[in-house]
């Protein structure tokens, strides 16, 4: 018997859950499977595992496999543990032309870890990632929920300085 | 003519608030339209003669579609705007977004009341966080100003508007992967027929308009269907927000009359960066082909001239690349992007766009042959169809289609610089 959703994490995550369930039709919570995924791996640190997504597909009487789909199609979830910083640099065509790959070479060596890899300390990862629709402020990057946009390697040193 | 309807407020403070979308009589035609009990085919009739077409990228124009939906059948039917905004340049959608929020509440609303809809989703793509949260301010401006809820102006009409938060896939753009989305699924593209308009969210009658088309609707209304087409030209009604990326000094979204020349288009986004020389810009977003960029600077931006001219529209996207640029390694940049956002589902995608980038790689790495010029055509054609023949996909969806038109016109434009690499193991030109 797998966990419910509230054994595994906060009574505010399992309230935001039920409030996204309530935008839909009462018959269609499998509709809020995106919304819940997100909050519990954002509670999680940023990934997440087996027990959540068998809690998550509990409370949406959803089937376990259709939760694994939904939790291996969209990229923005994750399945390995990342840094508590996430750097997502963009390397699509308007960023790619405006040096992206330059940016991407910088934050390696900053932190001494290539794409894909986390920090030892466990605060910074980096992803490459498809066009964010900021094309016109190119290069750009994304930490957490935030945008970074027009980057240059000293406006990087600025910018990760300033994270706590 | 510059910003004169998505943009209209855009150099206001908190231009996105509701009282500055008020001082300039936002709201105002929804009420009159609420109020009067304006006949819908009247508001259809109004768009048609606006000839607003759908800024999603596929042109279709928004009057017509919304005559498809039989408003008066029973039963709920959908209004969902479509902010995934994904084709690689194209960041116009997240500037309505963050500033003009209530132009695409309105809109919406308006939407709803003519299909005969009480529920909206607007799906926002994952990425798109600070943006989404000021879309849920606005509704809940809204909301508490009684515009959205029940019994809207007292006239009996009632709407509802929530927000769906996407989660990074490029393919739920594509109007019935997102539908499958926002129920809770993998964004796979359905099978059309039955489109959307019978068949739709939940299996209910549904209309999917683009964030630009649906800011845009207030303004037409409350200026008139005509108003909007003499900004533009016959066919091509009204301004559009072009997203400049690249190679520009001064990149960003303008909002300009349809069948502005390029070059003047070029120049307020402040001309080729450091004085180059323009070599080729994609003219609507990283799926439509590319042109030379003399091709460009004898070419006005709206949907007739382009398609003259050998490319799309498409989203609006421009992307202007300079002399320096390697053509083999942006096409390489594109074949990949397809491949990673393929959904999965049709073989032809599946399997080709695959093909694409890795051939494409394997060019740009030195390690190409003669004959893999000939594969790539033959393959893009196999999956996407011959763009130049005016030949359809083989594909559920225009995926396939949008990673097959960078390769043909890479190779009809600028084939001379894939033999030059397959040739010398390097580029023609000084490289990104
Ligand atoms: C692969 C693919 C991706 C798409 N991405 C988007 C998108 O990000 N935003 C959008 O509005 N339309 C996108 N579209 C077009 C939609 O399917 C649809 O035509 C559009 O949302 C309809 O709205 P409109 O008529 O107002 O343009 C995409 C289409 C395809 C095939
Ligand atoms: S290409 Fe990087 S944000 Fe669009």
């Amino acid at each position: 018997m797998s966990k419910s959703l509230s054994q595994l994490v906060s009574s505010k995550a399992v309230a935001e859950v039920e409030l996204w369930i309530s935008k839909y039709p009462a018959e269609q919570k499998q509709s809020a499977v995106m919304a819940a995924l997100r909050i519990v791996q954002d509670e999680n640190g940023g990934y997440l595992n087996r027990e959540l997504m068998d809690g998550v597909a509990g409370f949406l009487d959803m089937p376990f496999i259709a939760v694994y789909e939904v939790a291996s199609f969209y990229s923005m979830y994750e399945h390995n543990p990342v840094g508590k910083y996430k750097i997502c640099v963009c390397n699509s065509i308007s960023c790619m032309i405006n040096g992206s790959e330059k940016i991407i070479d910088y934050l390696e060596k900053k932190f001494g870890i290539g794409v894909g890899e986390v920090t030892k300390d466990g605060r910074f990862s980096i992803k490459e990632v498809e066009c964010l629709g900021a094309c016109v402020g190119a290069p750009m990057m994304m930490i957490g929920k935030e945008y970074y946009e027009d980057l240059t390697p000293e406006k990087i040193d600025i910018i990760i300085d300033g994270l706590k | 003519m510059v910003n004169e309807v998505c943009f209209k407020n855009i150099d206001k403070d908190k231009a996105w608030k509701l009282d500055v979308y008020q001082s300039t009589g936002g709201y105002n035609v929804l009420k009159k339209i609420l109020q009067e009990k304006t006949d819908p085919a009247t508001i259809i009739d109004e768009l048609k003669t606006s000839v607003l077409r759908g800024r999603g990228g596929a042109g279709f124009p928004t009057g017509l579609k919304w005559s498809f939906m039989r408003r008066d059948d029973p039963g709920q039917k959908y209004i969902v705007c479509n902010s995934d905004e994904g084709e690689p340049g194209t960041c116009k959608d997240r500037d309505i977004l963050r500033y003009n929020p209530h132009a695409l509440i309105e809109g919406m609303i308006i939407a709803g009341y003519t299909i005969g809809a009480s529920v909206g989703y607007n799906y926002i793509r994952g990425e798109f966080w600070q943006p989404y949260e000021r879309c849920e301010e606005a509704i809940e401006e809204a909301r508490a100003a009684g515009l959205l809820g029940k019994n809207i102006f007292g006239s009996g009409f009632d709407f509802e508007l929530h927000s769906h938060l996407g989660a990074g896939a490029y393919i739920c753009g594509e109007e019935t992967a997102l539908l499958e989305s926002i129920e809770g699924k993998k964004g796979q593209p359905r099978f059309k027929p039955p489109f959307p308009a019978s068949y739709g969210l939940y299996g209910k009658p549904t209309t999917i308009n683009n964030t630009e088309s649906l800011a845009s609707v207030p303004e037409i209304l409350s200026r008139g269907g005509q108003w909007f087409l003499d900004i533009g030209k016959p066919n091509n009604g009204g301004s559009k927000l072009f997203s400049v990326s690249g190679h520009v000094n001064k990149p960003g979204n303008f909002e300009v009359p349809m069948g502005m020349p390029f070059s003047e288009l070029l120049e307020m986004a402040g001309g080729v960066r450091h004085g180059r020389r323009l070599k080729a810009v994609i003219p609507g977003g990283s799926s439509v082909p590319i042109l030379p960029g003399e091709i460009m600077m004898d070419t006005n931006m709206d949907y007739d001239s382009i398609t003259e001219a050998g490319s799309l529209l498409g989203s609006g996207a421009v992307i202007i690349m300079d002399d320096l640029t390697c053509m083999v390694s942006v096409l390489a940049n594109l074949s990949h992007f397809y491949m990673s956002e393929s959904c999965g589902q049709c073989t032809p995608c599946r399997e080709g766009t695959g093909w694409l980038s890795r051939v494409v790689h394997r060019i740009e790495h030195g390690e190409g042959r003669m004959e893999d010029l000939d594969m790539l055509f033959d393959v893009a054609v196999k999956m996407g169809g011959n763009y130049y023949e005016r030949e359809g996909g083989r594909t559920i969806c225009a995926l396939g289609d949008a990673a097959s038109m960078p390769v043909l016109s890479f190779l009809k434009h600028f084939r001379k610089e894939f033999e030059y690499h397959i040739e010398h193991k390097k580029c023609m030109v000084a490289r990104y």
